[in-house]
């Protein structure tokens, strides 16, 4: 048994889970208070890499260099998303929250599709190359053989982000209001909670955890383009799905549960298989536990 | 009900048809161009289109070919076969007598067997896959450029003698153009017996990580890596790979030749190797084509701009020499004429594929392919 390999597996798993973790978390909180897969989370992943790619270019531009670059690219990324977010929920969604279920689910394709092509048609539909914006670490050394500089910044980052997002949703406010909103909303409103303004608060917490992600992994990939929110948005939601969705930790849980899985499957069977352990793992969770790993089963209430 | 809706959307097509055909009249030559003019490999497509437009610029100005004067058809087929299909069904429902096209090999095996039926001879500056013209399935196929395995044995060859690789490790995108490669890389590293192939796997395109990959990379101990794929993937895995500090060298098919490649992969492309078409700036048509080019549009042509304005001249010089643009006629004499070209003096063999064109090896230096010699 090669160990080194073995740990080495484990952690690009463990990196690539956590972005997975950090884009599900959006998917989760949206499932878990209106019921709704918002399928434009992806695009939302794919505006938060885009926004940081232009102020990173201008910036570069302006002669602007070094460590600071990242923090200040990522803040307006993350900024613009929470706008797109917020919009987009007032735009594709709040006209819809009292019809059937389908219909804003359908809106969330539309509005998927819109982005998609809207990006493509106002930036560009080529790759575009994402510029190195975390230096190497030199104390890392021979380390780098587990994780480059960026898998160490994206670990940070992620972990200090879902301390921040549990912290608050227990403590605050806003997330009591969240949690209050989710279990009943029409209770919620009765007691005097904005509702309106818990929905938007969770697209907007959700698109800037998307931002944080889309930043992350195009500074890791060296590359972006329209499309790249698609994909990302099928594996993150998968794992929500997987960790139970509408369930927190679960996103978290079902995040690193797929990365290790894909990881370990491309190292030790064949990286051309990489999808089918993903969805494969999806489908054997699904069937032993329908709610997946962390969600509680609910009653369908007739 | 179906059955009757369909005949009438046939006969109102067919009307359609004959009411626009008189516009374009029978005394034009009508060449389709297909490849990706959209979409993120349009700029393999792009050249293609450009060269073709200059050629047919020139012919018309010197009054066409057999007092006709020769008309594009532009066609975008993004380099996706579903749309290729589409493409060539409405390119020989506008009565296209020739195509140069398509340009990815995927795109272009979907499209031909519409071409075939309605015998159109299609010729391709680019689509590479050894089968197109090697398995005699597409006798309506020709190609100014040589195919894949040719390129992979040099690829394979450059490896184990240059680079003097005893473990190979072999990658691809698992498509059509990319597999194929590396199949045939395999074949030649495994029949020289010189290099041992330690690692033979698919990617995901567009996945977001191969991190995966690469520590198998490592793992296995290989000493060079021979990709077969598109540029967006190259880079990816180069990228990481870099930041990984593992410094394998990196061999690619044509498909990474090309600016698209040196712009993403910015200085991660330095020292990659990549196999290519061969230098054909020697030939005075080719200088003259470039220069005239450069004089147009202000900058360097793209990747099978030279394949491209070759496959032009021998399409149309076949016109001239069959008389017209007769099935049979035109396919004898693209296999019988030679002709003078930006790729040097070419004919076609008996499978459809130029006789004289070649590969080189090329390295990325100072953010610029260069031969090595």
């Amino acid at each position: 048994m090669d160990f080194q390999y073995l740990f080495e597996l484990l952690c690009g798993g463990v990196v690539k889970g956590s972005i997975y973790a950090l884009i599900a978390l959006g998917y989760t909180m949206v499932y878990g208070i209106i019921q709704l897969i918002n399928f434009a989370h992806g695009e939302i992943y794919m505006i938060g890499a885009f926004v940081a790619f232009i102020v990173a270019g201008v910036l570069t531009l302006t002669g602007y260099s070094g460590l600071g670059i990242l923090p200040l690219a990522a803040l307006i990324a993350v900024i613009y998303a929470a706008a797109y977010g917020y919009t987009l929920e007032k735009i594709a969604y709040r006209p819809l929250r009292n019809a059937p279920r389908l219909s804003p689910l359908i809106s969330a394709i539309g509005a998927s599709i819109f982005l998609m092509n809207y990006v493509q048609l106002v930036q560009t539909p080529d790759f575009l190359p994402f510029p190195e914006l975390v230096p190497d670490f030199e104390f890392l050394g021979d380390l780098t053989q587990f994780m480059s500089s960026v898998d160490v910044v994206i670990l940070a980052v992620t972990t200090v982000t879902m301390i921040a997002l549990t912290v608050l949703i227990k403590y605050t406010r806003i997330g009591k209001a969240m949690r209050a909103t989710q279990q009943d909303m029409v209770m919620a409103r009765l007691v005097g909670v904005n509702v309106d303004r818990v929905i938007s608060a969770t697209f907007i917490i959700g698109s800037v955890l998307a931002a944080i992600g889309g930043v992350l992994i195009a500074s890791r990939t060296g590359q972006i383009n329209s499309a790249i929110g698609f994909m990302a948005g099928i594996k993150a939601f998968t794992a929500a799905v997987l960790g139970g969705i509408g369930n927190i930790p679960g996103a978290v849980l079902g995040g690193l549960v797929l990365g290790v899985a894909e990881t370990f499957g491309a190292g030790y069977i064949s990286s051309a298989y990489e999808d089918v352990f993903a969805f494969g793992l999806l489908v054997l969770i699904l069937i032993l536990r329908p709610a997946g790993l962390l969600g509680k089963a609910v009653k369908q209430k007739v | 009900m179906q059955e009757s809706n369909l005949v009438k959307l046939a006969a109102a097509a067919f009307v359609a048809a004959a009411l626009s055909a008189p516009a374009l009249a029978a005394d034009t030559i009508k060449i389709g161009v297909a490849g990706p003019h959209t979409g993120d490999l349009a700029p393999y497509g792009l050249p293609s289109k450009d060269a073709a437009e200059m050629v047919v610029a020139d012919v018309n100005a010197k009054g066409g070919i057999n007092g006709k004067k020769v008309e594009l058809m532009i066609a975008d087929d993004q380099c996706k076969p579903e749309i290729a299909t589409n493409v060539a069904t409405k390119l020989v429902s506008e009565g296209v007598n020739l195509v140069l096209g398509h340009v990815c090999s995927g795109a272009t095996k979907a499209a031909l067997g519409i071409y075939k039926g309605a015998k159109i001879i299609t010729i391709s500056p680019s689509a590479t896959n050894p089968p197109l013209t090697k398995s005699g399935e597409y006798p309506n196929f020709y190609r100014t450029i040589a195919p894949d395995d040719d390129q992979a044995m040099l690829a394979a060859s450059f490896a184990t003698d240059k680079l003097n690789a005893k473990k190979v490790a072999i990658l691809h995108d698992k498509g059509d153009y990319g597999k194929g490669f590396a199949d045939f890389a395999k074949e030649a590293i495994e029949k020289g017996g010189k290099a041992k192939v330690v690692m033979y796997e698919g990617i995901q395109p567009g996945a977001m990580d191969y991190s995966a990959v690469i520590q198998k990379l490592r793992k296995e101990g290989a000493d060079v890596l021979i990709f077969g794929g598109y540029h967006p993937e190259a880079s990816k895995l180069l990228s990481l790979m870099n930041k990984r500090k593992i410094n394998v060298p990196f061999i690619g098919p044509d498909g990474i030749k090309g600016d698209g490649f040196l712009k993403i992969a910015g200085k991660d492309a330095e020292g990659v190797y990549a196999t290519g078409p061969m230098d054909v700036s020697k030939y005075p048509l080719n200088a003259k084509a470039r220069e005239e080019y450069k004089a147009k549009y202000g900058k360097e042509p793209g990747t099978f701009f030279d394949q491209a304005y070759a496959a032009m001249l021998a399409a149309l010089n076949a016109v001239k020499v069959a008389g017209s643009t007769d099935y049979e006629a035109l396919g004898k004499a693209l296999k019988s004429s030679q002709v003078e070209t930006t790729v040097g003096k070419i004919k076609f063999d008996a499978k459809g594929d130029a006789e004289g064109v070649g590969f080189a090896v090329y390295q990325v230096k100072n953010g610029a392919f260069a031969e090595v010699k």
